[in-house]
């Protein structure tokens, strides 16, 4: 005689479909950041986990020739110089920009040893890169350009950034806030611009000083920079995820 | 009646890989929409010429852009502009949609391809027969497929079994390596796939086309499971007795 089973599989998959189904519903509800519920963040902890584990850390992305650059759209949220966009602007960027940046500094905080500010000047002590790389945007579409800038592990050893220190966020004057890891932050090409082909920041594209991390989607590379912050804990006031982006976008 | 349903793993394989595959579709086109140009070479974006546009967003042959500066320190007519519209962008979803789904895809085709090439599922199953390859059988069959007959046999016919191979062997595994090669990290330990693929908007081009003629199988393979015995087929690869 046949043994009746506890569970058949029929059975088995339809309970997990409707569970899966109760869990994706619940994510749609649930209001507050993260948003996508814990099904889609799951898929993108796992990329993070398995980019990390699988991949060299210290690989270069690709560098181009001078022959390779194309045209560059500006696609960011907004021009911080402009009261018009009223989401963005500020004040204090407008008149920074008005007189060339003379004005401008870095401010470097968090966990580390001597928080401090940075002039440009400050900055292009420290160190100096320069790479033909690729912007890949999450739209579908990529742009190459060369880039010149101050490497963020070089900056933040000379800030004396603490051992405990593991993430680095980035603030910009439009108000968009961006983090990565210390593994990108210390990545070769992970820098702080102020030159993109050959001349000084142009103003959509960042001005005075943006980030450049090649290792990831466009959308991690932010701009207007005014402050650093070094954190040991993940905190979530990135725009990304508060909008229901991946934090970690290496794909 | 003759034993006709499939082994365990391999309905399981393919009902993870189907739904993946669906959701794959629907999301790799939401991400489409948001940027529905099509480029060939290294890089490209609205600024630089595509090879083809689709007309499946608002984001189709837009022209809401202002301020087209040139860059002063490059001798070639490469510029900079403005966006000044809001586009149809929902990749905030549709992008981890799509690598939640790729992620089972990948395991569940990893599994599957290790226990088809144990098992001997791809070669009693799929590897066409010493006797079959020749011209005129697989001409036989091609035509009898146009006039619609059919005959089971309880075996997949000659243009079947090439068809499932180049489907198993080929678009997937394109079709997943150029999604890899569309991967800031991925083609930093992996600069081949670049090369391979003649770069990363070239990569997307064969991602897209690659996808096509996925669902352009799909179509045929239902139409296909429909009209050589719906019920036998569909109890086959799902709840009938397995093999």
């Amino acid at each position: 005689m046949k043994k009746k089973r506890p569970i058949t599989r029929r059975e088995a998959i339809f309970a997990g479909l409707t569970s899966a189904g109760a869990l994706l519903l619940s994510g749609c509800l649930k209001k507050a950041p993260p948003t996508y519920g814990n099904i889609l963040r799951m898929g993108d902890d796992l990329t993070y986990v398995a980019q990390r584990g699988l991949l060299s850390q210290r690989a270069l992305a690709m560098e181009y020739q001078k022959s390779d650059v194309t045209s560059f759209p500006v696609t960011d949220i907004g021009d911080p110089a402009d009261p018009a966009m009223k989401a963005v602007y500020s004040k204090e960027y407008e008149e920074l920009q008005r007189n060339n940046f003379k004005d401008w500094s870095l401010s470097i905080e968090g966990a580390i040893a001597k928080p401090r500010k940075y002039s440009m000047d400050d900055l292009k002590k420290v160190g100096e890169r320069t790479q033909i790389t690729r912007h890949t945007c999450e739209e579908g579409w990529s742009a190459i350009a060369e880039w010149t800038g101050v490497p963020l592990g070089a900056l933040l050893k000379d800030a004396g950034i603490l051992p405990a220190a593991r993430f680095v966020y980035f603030f910009g004057y439009d108000k968009y806030t961006e983090s990565i890891d210390m593994l990108d932050a210390f990545h070769p090409q992970t820098i702080l611009a102020h030159t993109m082909n050959g001349e000084d920041l142009p103003a959509r594209h960042g001005a005075p000083l943006r980030v450049r991390v090649e290792t990831q989607v466009g959308y991690k590379s932010a701009k207007y920079l005014r402050g650093i912050v070094v954190t040991e804990k993940f905190v979530e006031p990135d725009a990304d995820i508060s909008t229901g982006w991946s934090w970690y976008t290496g794909i | 009646m003759e034993q006709t349903g499939h082994k365990r793993w391999v309905k399981g394989a393919h009902f993870v890989i189907t739904l993946s595959f669906l959701a794959l579709t629907v999301s790799g086109f939401v991400i489409l929409m948001s940027h529905p140009r099509l480029y060939w070479g290294k890089a490209g974006n609205d600024l630089t010429p595509a090879l083809f546009e689709l007309p499946i967003s608002r984001n189709y042959h837009h022209g809401g852009w202002i301020k087209t500066t040139p860059f002063k320190h490059l001798s070639g007519s490469q510029v900079s502009a403005v966006r000044t519209y809001d586009i149809f962008n929902e990749n905030g979803w549709g992008r981890s949609t799509h690598f939640l789904a790729g992620w089972f895809l990948i395991i569940t085709g990893v599994i599957y391809f290790i226990a088809g090439f144990f098992s001997g599922h791809f070669r009693k199953n799929l590897s066409p027969r010493r006797g079959e390859f020749s011209f005129k059988l697989f001409w036989q069959d091609l035509v009898s497929h146009f006039r619609r007959q059919t005959h089971y046999t309880g075996k997949y016919g000659l243009l079947q079994k090439i068809t499932y191979l180049g489907v198993i062997f080929f678009l997937f595994p394109v079709v997943i390596l150029t999604g890899m090669t569309m991967s800031p990290a991925i083609t930093a330990s992996y600069p081949f796939l670049l090369k391979i693929f003649f770069g990363h908007q070239s990569a997307r081009t064969i991602h897209f086309f690659a996808s096509v003629a996925l669902l352009l199988f799909l179509l045929v393979h239902v139409v296909m499971v429909i009209r050589s015995g719906f019920k036998r087929n569909l109890l086959a690869i799902t709840f009938g007795k397995s093999s």
